[in-house]
Protein backbone atom coordinates (compact mmCIF):
# COMPACT_ATOMS: atom_id res chain seq x y z
CA UNK A 1 0.00 0.00 0.00
CA UNK A 2 1.52 3.21 -0.91
CA UNK A 3 0.61 6.07 1.94
CA UNK A 4 1.00 9.78 0.80
CA UNK A 5 1.90 12.74 3.52
CA UNK A 6 1.20 16.17 3.07
CA UNK A 7 4.46 17.96 3.36
CA UNK A 8 3.73 21.51 2.51
CA UNK A 9 4.55 21.76 6.67
CA UNK A 10 4.87 20.16 9.65
CA UNK A 11 5.58 17.01 11.49
CA UNK A 12 5.95 14.79 8.40
CA UNK A 13 8.88 12.41 9.03
CA UNK A 14 7.28 11.06 12.00
CA UNK A 15 4.06 10.34 10.28
CA UNK A 16 6.73 8.71 7.33
CA UNK A 17 8.42 6.62 10.01
CA UNK A 18 5.69 5.71 11.25
CA UNK A 19 3.86 4.10 7.77
CA UNK A 20 7.36 2.50 7.60
CA UNK A 21 6.54 1.05 10.56
CA UNK A 22 3.41 -0.70 9.76
CA UNK A 23 4.54 -1.85 6.41
CA UNK A 24 3.56 0.46 4.41
CA UNK A 25 5.21 2.75 1.27
CA UNK A 26 5.67 6.83 2.57
CA UNK A 27 5.27 9.11 0.19
CA UNK A 28 6.30 12.69 0.64
CA UNK A 29 3.57 14.73 -1.04
CA UNK A 30 4.91 18.16 -2.26
CA UNK A 31 3.12 18.45 -5.57
CA UNK A 32 -0.77 17.75 -6.95
CA UNK A 33 0.17 15.03 -9.29
CA UNK A 34 1.58 12.97 -6.69
CA UNK A 35 -2.08 12.17 -5.16
CA UNK A 36 -2.75 10.22 -8.39
CA UNK A 37 -0.71 7.24 -7.42
CA UNK A 38 -1.81 6.88 -3.45
CA UNK A 39 -3.79 4.17 -1.52
CA UNK A 40 -4.58 6.90 1.13
CA UNK A 41 -3.15 9.92 2.27
CA UNK A 42 -2.08 11.81 5.85
CA UNK A 43 -2.77 15.25 6.48
CA UNK A 44 -0.16 15.85 9.81
CA UNK A 45 -0.08 17.99 11.92
CA UNK A 46 1.76 21.67 12.00
CA UNK A 47 -0.36 24.83 11.90
CA UNK A 48 -3.90 24.42 10.03
CA UNK A 49 -3.46 28.40 8.81
CA UNK A 50 -0.18 28.07 7.25
CA UNK A 51 -1.02 24.75 5.69
CA UNK A 52 -4.33 26.36 3.94
CA UNK A 53 -2.17 29.09 2.19
CA UNK A 54 0.34 26.70 1.05
CA UNK A 55 -2.88 24.32 -0.48
CA UNK A 56 -3.90 27.43 -1.90
CA UNK A 57 -0.74 28.91 -3.63
CA UNK A 58 -0.59 25.32 -5.19
CA UNK A 59 -4.24 24.54 -6.12
CA UNK A 60 -4.35 21.61 -3.90
CA UNK A 61 -7.91 22.20 -2.47
CA UNK A 62 -10.02 20.85 -5.35
CA UNK A 63 -7.88 17.65 -5.70
CA UNK A 64 -8.07 16.75 -2.29
CA UNK A 65 -11.31 16.78 -1.96
CA UNK A 66 -11.82 14.77 -5.39
CA UNK A 67 -9.52 12.58 -3.38
CA UNK A 68 -11.62 11.96 -0.86
CA UNK A 69 -14.46 11.85 -2.89
CA UNK A 70 -13.18 8.94 -4.84
CA UNK A 71 -13.37 6.61 -2.03
CA UNK A 72 -9.89 7.29 -0.89
CA UNK A 73 -8.76 7.19 3.10
CA UNK A 74 -7.56 10.26 4.48
CA UNK A 75 -6.20 10.75 8.19
CA UNK A 76 -5.84 14.00 9.91
CA UNK A 77 -4.20 14.37 13.04
CA UNK A 78 -4.30 18.08 15.25
CA UNK A 79 -4.10 20.42 12.13
CA UNK A 80 -5.23 17.73 9.86
CA UNK A 81 -8.35 17.32 11.28
CA UNK A 82 -9.09 20.99 11.50
CA UNK A 83 -9.01 20.44 7.62
CA UNK A 84 -11.00 17.75 7.37
CA UNK A 85 -14.06 19.63 9.15
CA UNK A 86 -17.25 20.39 7.25
CA UNK A 87 -17.30 23.37 9.99
CA UNK A 88 -15.09 25.24 12.27
CA UNK A 89 -16.66 26.52 15.44
CA UNK A 90 -16.15 30.85 15.08
CA UNK A 91 -15.29 30.57 11.73
CA UNK A 92 -16.99 31.00 8.80
CA UNK A 93 -15.68 28.80 6.11
CA UNK A 94 -13.91 25.35 6.27
CA UNK A 95 -11.38 23.92 4.35
CA UNK A 96 -11.53 20.45 2.91
CA UNK A 97 -15.33 19.97 4.72
CA UNK A 98 -14.89 16.50 3.96
CA UNK A 99 -15.63 15.12 7.58
CA UNK A 100 -19.29 15.53 9.36
CA UNK A 101 -18.30 17.20 12.32
CA UNK A 102 -17.55 20.79 13.82
CA UNK A 103 -14.08 21.19 15.53
CA UNK A 104 -13.01 24.07 17.71
CA UNK A 105 -9.05 24.88 16.98
CA UNK A 106 -6.97 25.39 20.31
CA UNK A 107 -9.81 24.13 22.21
CA UNK A 108 -7.69 23.16 25.30
CA UNK A 109 -5.82 26.37 25.48
CA UNK A 110 -2.57 27.75 24.56
CA UNK A 111 0.82 25.58 24.79
CA UNK A 112 0.95 25.91 28.85
CA UNK A 113 -2.01 23.96 28.64
CA UNK A 114 -0.63 21.16 26.41
CA UNK A 115 -0.51 17.97 27.51
CA UNK A 116 -0.09 14.04 27.45
CA UNK A 117 -2.69 11.25 28.42
CA UNK A 118 -3.24 7.93 27.65
CA UNK A 119 -6.69 7.19 26.20
CA UNK A 120 -9.23 4.29 25.05
CA UNK A 121 -9.61 4.48 21.63
CA UNK A 122 -12.25 2.23 20.41
CA UNK A 123 -10.86 -0.63 17.79
CA UNK A 124 -7.85 0.55 18.36
CA UNK A 125 -5.96 0.19 22.03
CA UNK A 126 -7.57 0.22 25.81
CA UNK A 127 -4.07 2.89 26.69
CA UNK A 128 -2.89 4.96 23.78
CA UNK A 129 -0.43 7.63 25.18
CA UNK A 130 -1.68 10.80 23.34
CA UNK A 131 -0.53 13.81 23.01
CA UNK A 132 -2.30 17.04 22.44
CA UNK A 133 -0.47 20.31 21.25
CA UNK A 134 -2.52 22.94 21.34
CA UNK A 135 -4.84 20.54 20.30
CA UNK A 136 -8.31 21.08 18.76
CA UNK A 137 -10.88 18.54 19.61
CA UNK A 138 -14.72 17.79 18.07
CA UNK A 139 -17.71 20.13 19.17
CA UNK A 140 -19.83 17.98 17.25
CA UNK A 141 -20.55 15.00 15.83
CA UNK A 142 -22.62 14.13 12.58
CA UNK A 143 -25.29 11.05 13.10
CA UNK A 144 -22.67 9.07 10.44
CA UNK A 145 -19.47 9.76 12.80
CA UNK A 146 -18.19 7.09 14.68
CA UNK A 147 -16.71 8.56 17.77
CA UNK A 148 -13.88 6.99 18.66
CA UNK A 149 -12.19 8.29 22.19
CA UNK A 150 -13.08 10.75 24.13
CA UNK A 151 -11.03 12.86 27.08
CA UNK A 152 -12.76 14.27 29.71
CA UNK A 153 -16.35 14.03 27.97
CA UNK A 154 -14.49 16.00 24.78
CA UNK A 155 -14.43 13.62 21.47
CA UNK A 156 -10.40 13.79 20.11
CA UNK A 157 -10.80 10.74 17.87
CA UNK A 158 -13.77 10.28 15.23
CA UNK A 159 -13.97 8.18 12.10
CA UNK A 160 -17.15 8.72 9.47
CA UNK A 161 -16.80 6.47 6.29
CA UNK A 162 -13.18 6.25 4.94
CA UNK A 163 -12.13 9.79 6.55
CA UNK A 164 -10.17 9.23 10.42
CA UNK A 165 -9.42 12.42 12.86
CA UNK A 166 -7.16 12.46 16.29
CA UNK A 167 -7.33 15.81 17.94
CA UNK A 168 -3.70 14.21 18.91
CA UNK A 169 -0.38 13.24 17.48
CA UNK A 170 0.04 9.87 17.75
CA UNK A 171 3.08 10.09 15.49
CA UNK A 172 5.05 11.63 18.62
CA UNK A 173 5.33 8.14 19.95
CA UNK A 174 6.62 4.98 18.20
CA UNK A 175 3.24 3.57 19.23
CA UNK A 176 1.73 2.05 15.82
CA UNK A 177 -1.24 0.57 16.08
CA UNK A 178 -3.42 3.77 15.51
CA UNK A 179 -1.12 3.96 12.35
CA UNK A 180 -2.39 0.12 12.04
CA UNK A 181 -5.97 1.06 12.01
CA UNK A 182 -5.61 3.25 9.36
CA UNK A 183 -4.03 0.47 7.12
CA UNK A 184 -6.48 -1.52 7.48
CA UNK A 185 -8.77 1.59 6.29
CA UNK A 186 -6.36 1.42 3.29
CA UNK A 187 -6.78 -2.04 2.24
CA UNK A 188 -9.96 -2.15 2.53
CA UNK A 189 -10.89 0.70 0.57
CA UNK A 190 -7.88 -0.46 -2.03
CA UNK A 191 -9.85 -3.94 -2.13
CA UNK A 192 -13.10 -2.50 -2.89
CA UNK A 193 -11.73 0.20 -5.59
CA UNK A 194 -10.69 -3.73 -7.18
CA UNK A 195 -13.72 -5.26 -7.15
CA UNK A 196 -15.45 -2.52 -9.11
CA UNK B 1 -3.71 11.33 34.18
CA UNK B 2 -3.03 14.48 32.13
CA UNK B 3 0.62 15.41 32.49
CA UNK B 4 1.15 19.07 30.75
CA UNK B 5 5.14 20.48 30.42
CA UNK B 6 6.68 17.21 29.54
CA UNK B 7 9.57 16.71 27.11
CA UNK B 8 7.15 15.16 24.43
CA UNK B 9 4.70 18.66 24.94
CA UNK B 10 7.11 20.90 24.80
CA UNK B 11 9.44 19.55 22.24
CA UNK B 12 6.64 17.89 19.84
CA UNK B 13 5.49 22.01 19.74
CA UNK B 14 8.13 22.85 17.87
CA UNK B 15 8.15 19.34 15.58
CA UNK B 16 4.80 21.17 14.57
CA UNK B 17 6.74 24.21 13.24
CA UNK B 18 9.02 22.30 10.80
CA UNK B 19 9.36 23.34 7.19
CA UNK B 20 8.17 26.54 8.74
CA UNK B 21 8.80 30.54 8.75
CA UNK B 22 8.44 32.29 12.51
CA UNK B 23 8.47 35.86 12.00
CA UNK B 24 9.55 39.02 14.08
CA UNK B 25 6.60 41.43 14.83
CA UNK B 26 6.26 44.71 16.79
CA UNK B 27 2.24 45.12 16.60
CA UNK B 28 -0.95 43.51 15.95
CA UNK B 29 -0.90 44.51 12.68
CA UNK B 30 2.21 43.32 11.77
CA UNK B 31 1.05 39.95 13.48
CA UNK B 32 -1.98 39.53 11.23
CA UNK B 33 0.20 40.09 7.90
CA UNK B 34 2.64 37.37 9.47
CA UNK B 35 -0.33 34.72 9.89
CA UNK B 36 -2.02 36.01 6.44
CA UNK B 37 1.27 35.31 5.04
CA UNK B 38 1.64 31.62 6.36
CA UNK B 39 3.79 32.32 9.32
CA UNK B 40 3.92 29.22 11.92
CA UNK B 41 4.40 31.67 14.15
CA UNK B 42 5.65 35.12 15.07
CA UNK B 43 7.87 36.41 17.56
CA UNK B 44 6.19 39.52 19.50
CA UNK B 45 9.05 42.02 19.71
CA UNK B 46 9.63 45.94 21.10
CA UNK B 47 12.38 46.45 18.24
CA UNK B 48 13.39 43.85 15.54
CA UNK B 49 17.30 43.07 15.61
CA UNK B 50 18.74 45.46 13.63
CA UNK B 51 16.77 48.47 15.60
CA UNK B 52 18.04 47.46 18.60
CA UNK B 53 21.38 47.02 16.99
CA UNK B 54 20.97 50.99 15.72
CA UNK B 55 19.38 52.13 19.50
CA UNK B 56 21.99 50.54 21.83
CA UNK B 57 21.53 50.72 25.08
CA UNK B 58 20.18 47.78 27.01
CA UNK B 59 17.49 45.45 25.19
CA UNK B 60 14.83 43.40 27.75
CA UNK B 61 11.62 41.70 27.40
CA UNK B 62 9.20 43.64 25.35
CA UNK B 63 6.35 45.58 27.00
CA UNK B 64 3.30 43.11 28.36
CA UNK B 65 1.50 45.46 26.05
CA UNK B 66 2.86 44.34 22.96
CA UNK B 67 2.77 40.37 23.68
CA UNK B 68 -0.56 40.35 24.73
CA UNK B 69 -1.69 42.79 21.50
CA UNK B 70 0.20 39.91 19.51
CA UNK B 71 -1.48 37.48 21.62
CA UNK B 72 -5.11 38.63 21.19
CA UNK B 73 -4.53 39.41 17.33
CA UNK B 74 -3.58 35.77 15.65
CA UNK B 75 -4.17 32.31 16.42
CA UNK B 76 -0.89 30.71 15.17
CA UNK B 77 1.66 30.26 18.15
CA UNK B 78 3.14 33.59 19.98
CA UNK B 79 6.89 33.75 21.00
CA UNK B 80 8.45 36.33 22.77
CA UNK B 81 12.25 36.68 24.04
CA UNK B 82 13.63 36.44 27.65
CA UNK B 83 17.12 37.77 28.15
CA UNK B 84 19.63 35.27 28.73
CA UNK B 85 19.29 34.10 32.70
CA UNK B 86 16.04 36.33 33.53
CA UNK B 87 14.49 34.14 35.79
CA UNK B 88 11.95 36.96 36.13
CA UNK B 89 10.87 38.24 32.57
CA UNK B 90 10.78 34.18 31.66
CA UNK B 91 8.55 33.57 34.37
CA UNK B 92 6.28 36.85 33.58
CA UNK B 93 6.20 35.94 29.68
CA UNK B 94 4.72 32.18 30.74
CA UNK B 95 1.73 33.75 33.09
CA UNK B 96 1.15 35.68 29.97
CA UNK B 97 0.52 32.64 28.39
CA UNK B 98 2.97 33.15 25.37
CA UNK B 99 3.40 29.30 23.74
CA UNK B 100 7.32 29.61 23.33
CA UNK B 101 9.94 31.62 25.11
CA UNK B 102 13.26 32.25 23.11
CA UNK B 103 16.11 32.94 25.82
CA UNK B 104 18.18 35.31 23.50
CA UNK B 105 20.87 36.53 23.28
CA UNK B 106 19.37 39.04 20.92
CA UNK B 107 18.37 41.17 24.12
CA UNK B 108 21.09 42.11 26.69
CA UNK B 109 21.91 39.32 29.27
CA UNK B 110 20.79 39.62 32.82
CA UNK B 111 23.00 37.02 34.04
CA UNK B 112 26.71 36.77 32.82
CA UNK B 113 27.36 33.09 34.26
CA UNK B 114 24.02 31.17 33.73
CA UNK B 115 20.95 30.41 31.10
CA UNK B 116 17.87 29.39 32.54
CA UNK B 117 16.86 26.08 33.97
CA UNK B 118 14.45 25.42 31.34
CA UNK B 119 13.70 22.23 32.65
CA UNK B 120 11.48 24.45 35.64
CA UNK B 121 9.21 25.52 33.16
CA UNK B 122 5.71 24.41 31.51
CA UNK B 123 6.58 26.42 28.75
CA UNK B 124 8.87 25.44 26.38
CA UNK B 125 12.35 27.31 25.81
CA UNK B 126 14.16 27.69 22.23
CA UNK B 127 17.86 29.12 22.57
CA UNK B 128 20.96 29.90 19.79
CA UNK B 129 23.64 27.98 19.26
CA UNK B 130 26.93 28.41 17.27
CA UNK B 131 28.43 24.50 17.69
CA UNK B 132 27.30 21.30 19.20
CA UNK B 133 28.75 22.12 22.93
CA UNK B 134 26.56 25.09 23.24
CA UNK B 135 23.69 22.99 21.52
CA UNK B 136 23.81 20.55 23.92
CA UNK B 137 24.58 22.35 26.90
CA UNK B 138 21.41 24.20 26.36
CA UNK B 139 19.34 20.77 25.68
CA UNK B 140 20.64 19.82 28.86
CA UNK B 141 19.53 22.79 30.55
CA UNK B 142 15.97 22.28 28.94
CA UNK B 143 15.61 23.66 25.69
CA UNK B 144 12.95 22.14 24.01
CA UNK B 145 14.09 23.60 20.44
CA UNK B 146 17.31 25.07 18.57
CA UNK B 147 18.29 27.69 16.43
CA UNK B 148 21.49 28.73 14.98
CA UNK B 149 22.23 32.18 16.44
CA UNK B 150 23.72 33.51 12.94
CA UNK B 151 24.30 37.16 13.94
CA UNK B 152 20.84 38.86 14.21
CA UNK B 153 19.98 42.22 12.67
CA UNK B 154 22.84 42.05 9.89
CA UNK B 155 20.74 40.78 7.02
CA UNK B 156 24.00 38.64 6.48
CA UNK B 157 23.78 34.95 6.25
CA UNK B 158 26.94 34.01 6.76
CA UNK B 159 27.23 33.41 10.46
CA UNK B 160 23.58 31.43 10.53
CA UNK B 161 25.49 29.25 7.33
CA UNK B 162 28.47 28.81 9.91
CA UNK B 163 26.99 28.05 12.94
CA UNK B 164 24.24 25.27 11.11
CA UNK B 165 27.43 23.59 8.94
CA UNK B 166 29.31 23.43 12.54
CA UNK B 167 26.24 21.69 14.41
CA UNK B 168 25.89 19.47 11.46
CA UNK B 169 29.43 18.19 11.04
CA UNK B 170 29.74 17.63 15.08
CA UNK B 171 27.18 15.51 14.92
CA UNK B 172 28.09 13.48 12.15
CA UNK B 173 31.64 13.46 13.58
CA UNK B 174 29.94 12.11 17.10
CA UNK B 175 27.52 9.25 15.34
CA UNK B 176 31.03 8.31 13.77
CA UNK B 177 32.55 8.12 16.66
CA UNK B 178 34.12 4.89 18.31
CA UNK B 179 32.36 5.30 21.94
CA UNK B 180 35.50 5.22 23.62
CA UNK B 181 35.94 8.66 22.38
CA UNK B 182 33.19 10.47 23.14
CA UNK B 183 33.37 11.30 26.81
CA UNK B 184 37.16 13.38 25.66
CA UNK B 185 35.13 14.97 22.68
CA UNK B 186 32.32 16.16 24.98
CA UNK B 187 35.16 17.49 27.33
CA UNK B 188 36.43 18.98 24.21
CA UNK B 189 33.71 20.91 23.12
CA UNK B 190 32.18 21.51 26.17
CA UNK B 191 29.21 19.20 26.05
CA UNK B 192 27.21 17.69 28.82
CA UNK B 193 27.95 13.27 28.04
CA UNK B 194 24.49 12.30 28.40
CA UNK B 195 23.17 14.34 26.04
CA UNK B 196 25.94 13.61 23.27
CA UNK B 197 25.37 9.83 23.98
CA UNK B 198 21.77 10.42 23.18
CA UNK B 199 22.52 12.26 19.81
CA UNK B 200 24.78 9.39 18.88
CA UNK B 201 22.38 6.75 18.93
CA UNK B 202 19.61 8.66 17.23
CA UNK B 203 22.16 9.94 14.77
CA UNK B 204 20.51 13.14 15.24
CA UNK B 205 19.75 15.95 17.67
CA UNK B 206 16.61 15.33 19.88
CA UNK B 207 15.07 18.95 18.97
CA UNK B 208 14.66 20.65 16.16
CA UNK B 209 16.92 23.31 15.19
CA UNK B 210 15.70 26.68 12.90
CA UNK B 211 18.00 28.54 10.62
CA UNK B 212 18.05 32.57 12.89
CA UNK B 213 20.24 35.39 12.29
CA UNK B 214 20.95 37.05 8.94
CA UNK B 215 18.07 35.57 7.05
CA UNK B 216 17.07 38.49 4.68
CA UNK B 217 15.54 36.78 1.15
CA UNK B 218 13.68 33.90 0.05
CA UNK B 219 17.32 32.41 -1.48
CA UNK B 220 18.25 32.63 1.95
CA UNK B 221 15.99 31.07 3.77
CA UNK B 222 16.07 28.53 0.98
CA UNK B 223 19.84 27.93 1.71
CA UNK B 224 19.28 27.11 5.26
CA UNK B 225 16.71 24.88 4.66
CA UNK B 226 19.10 22.92 1.78
CA UNK B 227 22.10 22.86 4.66
CA UNK B 228 19.75 21.08 6.73
CA UNK B 229 17.51 23.27 9.11
CA UNK B 230 13.98 22.30 10.15
CA UNK B 231 12.72 25.73 9.90
CA UNK B 232 13.29 29.73 9.60
CA UNK B 233 13.04 32.35 11.68
CA UNK B 234 12.91 35.85 9.73
CA UNK B 235 13.76 38.97 12.09
CA UNK B 236 14.23 42.29 10.35
CA UNK B 237 13.95 41.24 6.87
CA UNK B 238 10.27 41.24 6.61
CA UNK B 239 9.07 44.06 8.47
CA UNK B 240 12.08 46.16 7.38
CA UNK B 241 11.60 45.38 3.29
CA UNK B 242 9.75 47.74 1.01
CA UNK B 243 6.54 45.47 0.71
CA UNK B 244 6.41 43.19 3.43
CA UNK B 245 3.59 41.24 2.83
CA UNK B 246 5.05 40.14 -0.77
CA UNK B 247 8.45 39.69 1.19
CA UNK B 248 6.83 37.34 3.62
CA UNK B 249 4.70 34.92 1.76
CA UNK B 250 8.19 34.45 -1.12
CA UNK B 251 10.03 33.58 2.33
CA UNK B 252 7.19 30.84 3.32
CA UNK B 253 7.21 29.45 -0.27
CA UNK B 254 10.56 29.35 -0.80
CA UNK B 255 11.15 27.52 2.26
CA UNK B 256 8.10 24.69 1.85
CA UNK B 257 9.95 24.76 -1.96
CA UNK B 258 13.47 25.26 -1.08
CA UNK B 259 14.66 22.66 -4.13
CA UNK B 260 12.58 24.30 -6.95
CA UNK B 261 14.80 26.90 -7.95
CA UNK B 262 12.58 27.91 -10.58
CA UNK B 263 9.92 28.94 -8.51
CA UNK B 264 12.34 30.53 -6.34
CA UNK B 265 13.57 32.81 -9.22
CA UNK B 266 9.77 34.01 -9.64
CA UNK B 267 8.97 34.55 -6.46
CA UNK B 268 13.03 37.13 -5.72
CA UNK B 269 11.04 38.83 -8.72
CA UNK B 270 10.73 42.58 -7.76
CA UNK B 271 10.27 42.59 -4.36
CA UNK B 272 12.25 45.82 -4.05
CA UNK B 273 15.47 46.64 -2.02
CA UNK B 274 15.76 44.09 0.87
CA UNK B 275 17.69 45.11 3.89
CA UNK B 276 20.75 46.59 3.13
CA UNK B 277 23.24 44.53 5.87
CA UNK B 278 26.42 44.73 7.99
CA UNK B 279 29.53 42.72 6.85
CA UNK B 280 30.29 41.16 9.88
CA UNK B 281 34.07 41.81 9.89
CA UNK B 282 33.28 45.45 10.28
CA UNK B 283 31.34 44.32 13.82
CA UNK B 284 33.61 44.83 16.76
CA UNK B 285 33.50 41.70 18.93
CA UNK B 286 31.11 43.72 21.65
CA UNK B 287 28.95 44.32 19.31
CA UNK B 288 28.36 40.60 17.84
CA UNK B 289 25.22 39.24 19.65
CA UNK B 290 26.51 35.66 18.66
CA UNK B 291 29.16 36.01 21.52
CA UNK B 292 26.54 36.29 24.63
CA UNK B 293 25.83 33.02 25.69
CA UNK B 294 27.91 30.41 28.06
Amino acid sequence: MKIGVLALQGAVAEHVRTVKAVGAEAVLVKRVEQLADLDGLILPGGESTAMRRLIDRYNFLEPLRAFGASGKPIFGTCAGMILLAKQIHNQESSHLGLMDMTVERNAFGRQVDSFEADLAIKGVAEDFPAVFIRAPYILEAGDGVEILSEDTGRIVAARDRHYLATAFHPELTKDTRLMGYFLRMVEDAAGKVAHN
Amino acid sequence: MAKTGTDLVKRGMAEMQKGGVIMDVVNAEQAKIAEESGAVAVMALERVPSDIRAAGGVARMADPTIVEEVLNAVSIPVMAKARIGHIVEARVLESMGVDYIDESEVLTPADEQYHLNKRDFTVPFVCGSRDLGEAARRIGEGASMLRTKGEPGTGNIVEAVRHMRMVQSQVRKLTSMDLDEVMTFAKEIGAPYEVLLQIREAGKLPVVNFAAGGVATPADAALMMQLGADGVFVGSGIFKSDNPAKFAKAIVEATTHYQDYKLIAELSKGLGTPMKGIDIASLSPENRMQERGW
